[in-house]
């Protein structure tokens, strides 16, 4: 019941260590969530890994700061850095106006690029996923790509994690059309979509991407154009405290420097198989 | 604290509210459906049937009802027999694999609490029924059942007032409940505090509600001691008396 634990153990590690302030010699505590490889998880022995890990602790060791990692559930994990539990966060979290309304964030260090999953034995009309869609530029062609979209799907169950800027999407530009079902974590999406009690997944490309080339995954198939902008924002940043300007402006830096020698491609090379860095 | 959120927050919980009533007032009717023959059959004389009942008490009592949910929910949609079979039509559907889940958990707790209450019905009033000469059937619908269901009331309200909280455990299988709803909310404003307290509040008005129907229906139920208190207290053994004095000041 690690649920109910995790909290818990923080309420405990809040009490102990008092409020963490970020700066010198302190150690600076990142969450992650820990259950959307292959941005973040926890291997076999509860130890976070993955992308952000990696590329928070390349960015610590540029910025000479001392970092550790801890899991936190999705939906409170902007609240537990506003009042102190942690001083980053580094989850695969895309920077979007709403959060910046309650947090403040570095700059990008990954791209988002999402795309539907539908089940194989759905027999949808060929849509082909090499197709591009931007959100923010209201260009014609793509608002056509978009609309053969919503009409492919149309009455179609489509799943998407809650509180997500995938389910902010899905309920803005399809909310009429099709019947949608949020979940606490991409894993049981993806069982639902094994199932057949979900028809269609919305996820960033590096979350499918596990799931496809697993053996479950092989009865779905990416769906349509990679999709970014608009609610998915400029791509995935650390959120930080609002008042911490100056560990905001160190990591800055750092991404900086680890974009400019190559280790930030590397790292998502290692993980993703692709570049999900670089414009 | 922002007492205006909460006031705002209120009726984007009302959708919310609804599946959780719906939850728990079906759940509730479905155990009691279980529960009643269940607890007849777990106070029978037979060890075996008595046994078998244990058994299923005994599980659905003693595993945390998250797991059971999620065994129906997550466990069933695995198996590929299960999926191709006609019940898949049923279980497929996250709401009734909920209502499943709640009733067969709520109506473990119930048989036991109904057990209880059969067990504390007084052997002097069976033995009565029983030199009457009414049959078994006829005995446990006008004694057994009904003083048993008086006498594990108060038990059965708390159990209801469980099942409406445990309730929100849908939200782990995409049911959009009160609790499910308010953490959507919370996602949306940052704001857990005036979120959560608005939950609450409907969740103390719904108890509320719970708790007043069975303390009507435990008076409702207790009416034959109410009378039998009345004649008791001395007010009324005076008058009596009265009469009795004034019957006798006539005949003679």
């Amino acid at each position: 019941m690690n649920r109910f634990k995790l909290p818990l153990s923080f309420l405990l590690a809040a009490l102990i260590f008092g409020q963490a302030r970020a700066g010198d010699g302190k150690t600076i505590r990142i969450a992650t969530e820990g259950a959307s490889p292959p941005w973040n998880s926890v291997d076999t022995s509860g130890k976070p890994v993955g992308f952000d890990i990696d590329v928070g602790m390349a960015l610590c060791e540029r910025a000479k700061l001392t970092c550790e990692f801890a899991t936190q559930a999705w939906d409170g994990i902007i609240p537990a850095l506003n009042v102190g539990k942690f001083d980053a966060i580094m989850a695969g979290m895309s920077i979007t106006e709403k959060r910046q309304q309650v947090i403040a964030f570095s700059k990008p260090y990954a791209l988002t690029s999402n795309y539907f999953v539908v089940r194989k034995s759905l027999g949808l009309a060929e849509m082909a996923s090499h197709l591009k869609v931007n959100l923010s530029s209201q260009a014609e062609e793509e608002r056509g790509i978009l609309q053969g979209l919503k009409d492919a799907l149309k009455g179609k169950i489509i799943g998407v994690q809650g509180s997500t800027n995938a389910e902010a999407f899905v309920r803005g530009y399809f909310g009429d059309t099709v019947e949608i079902r949020t979940y606490d974590k991409q894993d049981n999406l993806n069982l639902d979509l094994v199932a057949g009690r979900i028809d269609a997944g919305l996820a960033d490309y590096s979350v499918w991407k596990a799931f496809l080339e697993s053996k479950d995954g092989a009865v779905a198939a990416l769906y349509g154009p990679r999709i970014s902008g608009g609610p998915f924002g400029p791509g995935v940043g650390i959120g930080l405290r609002k008042q911490d300007k100056d560990l905001a402006e160190r990591f800055n830096g750092a991404i900086e420097a680890i974009e400019a020698d190559g280790s930030l491609k590397a790292i998502s090379l290692k993980w993703f198989g692709a570049d999900l860095v670089s414009n | 604290m922002n007492l205006h959120l909460i006031v705002e927050v209120l009726p984007r919980l009302l959708e919310g509210m609804f599946l959780t009533a719906k939850l728990t007032a079906a759940s509730v009717a479905f155990g009691l459906l279980i529960a009643v023959p269940l607890a007849l059959l777990r106070t029978s004389p037979s060890s075996v049937l008595s046994y078998t009942i244990f058994l299923y008490t005994f599980v659905f009592r003693g595993t945390p009802l998250l797991v059971q949910l999620f065994l129906i929910y997550y466990g069933a949609g695995q198996l590929e027999w299960i999926r191709s079979s006609a019940a898949w039509s049923i279980l497929r559907d996250p709401f009734w694999c909920a209502l499943i889940a709640f009733s067969l958990n709520n109506g473990a707790y119930t048989t036991e609490i109904l057990r209880g209450g059969i067990r504390a019905v007084p052997s002097g009033e069976i033995e009565a029924a029983k030199a009457l000469g009414m049959s078994y059937a006829l005995r446990i619908r006008r004694i057994v059942l009904p003083a048993g269901f008086r006498l594990a009331l108060p038990a059965y309200a708390n159990e209801v007032v469980l099942m409406l909280k445990a309730s929100s455990l849908a939200s782990t299988i995409t049911l959009m409940e009160l609790t499910g709803t308010a953490r959507k909310i919370v996602a949306q404003t940052f704001s857990p505090y005036e979120v959560f307290i608005s939950a609450a509040l409907i969740y103390l008005g719904f108890t509320f509600l719970i708790v007043h129907v069975f303390g009507r229906l435990e008076r409702h139920m207790a009416k034959h001691q109410q009378r039998a208190k009345l004649k008791n207290n001395s007010r009324s053994h005076r008058r009596a008396a009265a009469k009795i004095s004034a019957s006798q000041k006539v005949a003679s």
